[in-house]
């Protein structure tokens, strides 16, 4: 069955990956910058790992007949030198023209620290700033309300924001009631351990999908996480009685509809 | 959107019970071998009470979050944990 995966962090997976992902029906891969691991320790380094996610992924990608974009900025792992990260923040601009550029993400926060906050801040002006659509990610685990929280009430501080235009990523029972009554997009992410379950994000599509703002995603990278978690996703939604075109509406239409926001072409809507 | 009614026990209970048995071992294996101190285990012991409650799973992750409104200070360096640290 054809879907979209939304966020997928394909500098850290294998080619094996992408044969598996294009063999299971996916049409197109988003991918965030992030966090490599470990901090980057020059301007230069980011300006190398933004042309690898414009220009060189996208070829790895093609190889499967798999469409790629991705998503610039600096990532809240690396906020807590702040003067750093608004260097990283002027090259910026130069790779949101591309023209498999999305926007800007996933910025956000991930202690809920000041520097964070401030950097978030001034990622979001960028992106108003820019006209493009923002992607947010959300802190992990015991940090995650408190950091959703902020995050909305940060993001309602900008009197430029369009809350159709801005997803907010890795919501879980107790945050994803407040991202889409606030009139965000909303991001279920599948992992492993640390996360949501294909049968968690069911119960939460099944509660929350008719508001047709909800997407879901790997988000896998070179932690524990499963390039193959929408697939299986997508078996659940079989399994708890959902017909193909309430399916392709969550894995496909749904993520197209907000992804197109940012002017690309991105594959057929039928 | 659903097209045909699932019995949900039929289609969860037996992925259910293994979970159920794998917390149970989970806790014999802690009080066992040690680690019953530790505050991770004492919030997860405390977060049981939440599968009385309804929107449990909800609860539950309220119940392991900091409950705090204010940005901190700066970030460490450890990784989130699971759950709150109580002062």
């Amino acid at each position: 069955m054809r879907y979209i995966e939304p966020h997928a962090h394909m500098v850290s997976r294998t080619m094996d990956d992408y044969k598996a992902l294009a063999m299971a029906g996916c049409r197109a891969i988003c991918e965030p910058a992030f966090w490599a691991g470990f901090d980057r320790s020059s301007v230069q380094g980011f300006h190398d790992y933004y042309r690898q996610l414009t220009e060189y992924e996208p070829k790895r990608a093609a190889k499967f007949h798999i469409a790629h974009y991705s998503w610039i900025c600096i990532n809240p792992k690396e906020a807590e030198d702040p003067e750093f990260a608004r260097e990283v923040i002027k090259i910026i601009p130069e790779f949101l023209k591309k023209e498999n550029v999305l926007g800007v993400g996933e910025i956000g926060l991930n202690k809920n620290s000041k520097n964070e906050v401030a950097i978030f801040e001034e990622q979001v002006q960028l992106a108003l700033d820019h006209d493009q659509l923002i992607l947010i990610h959300t802190p992990h685990l015991e940090d995650k309300l408190k950091g959703t929280k902020l995050t909305i009430d940060i993001l309602n501080q900008f009197s430029g924001i369009q809350p159709n235009r801005v997803l907010i990523d890795h919501v879980e029972e107790h945050t994803v009631k407040k991202v889409v009554e606030a009139g965000f997009w909303a991001g279920i992410t599948l992992y492993p351990e640390s996360k949501c379950t294909p049968p968690r994000a069911v119960d939460m599509l099944e509660q929350y999908g008719s508001t047709d703002r909800l997407w879901m995603n790997s988000a896998c990278d070179w932690g524990i996480s499963d390039p193959m978690a929408l697939p299986k996703a997508i078996l659940e939604l079989r399994k708890r009685g959902f017909d193909d075109a309430a399916i392709d509406k969550f894995v496909y239409q749904n993520p197209l509809k907000f992804l197109r926001q940012s002017g690309l072409e991105i594959l057929p809507e039928v | 959107m659903a097209e045909s009614k699932v019995d949900m026990v039929d289609a969860y209970f037996m992925d259910a019970r293994s979970k159920l048995i794998d917390i149970a071992a989970f806790m014999d294996r802690v009080e066992r071998l040690g680690g019953a101190e530790d505050y991770r285990y004492r919030e997860f012991v405390t977060a049981l009470s939440a599968l009385k409650s309804s929107n449990r799973a909800e609860t539950v992750l309220n119940m392991l979050s900091d409950p705090s409104t204010e940005p901190i200070e700066k970030a460490g360096l450890s990784p989130a944990a699971g759950a709150y640290k109580k002062a």
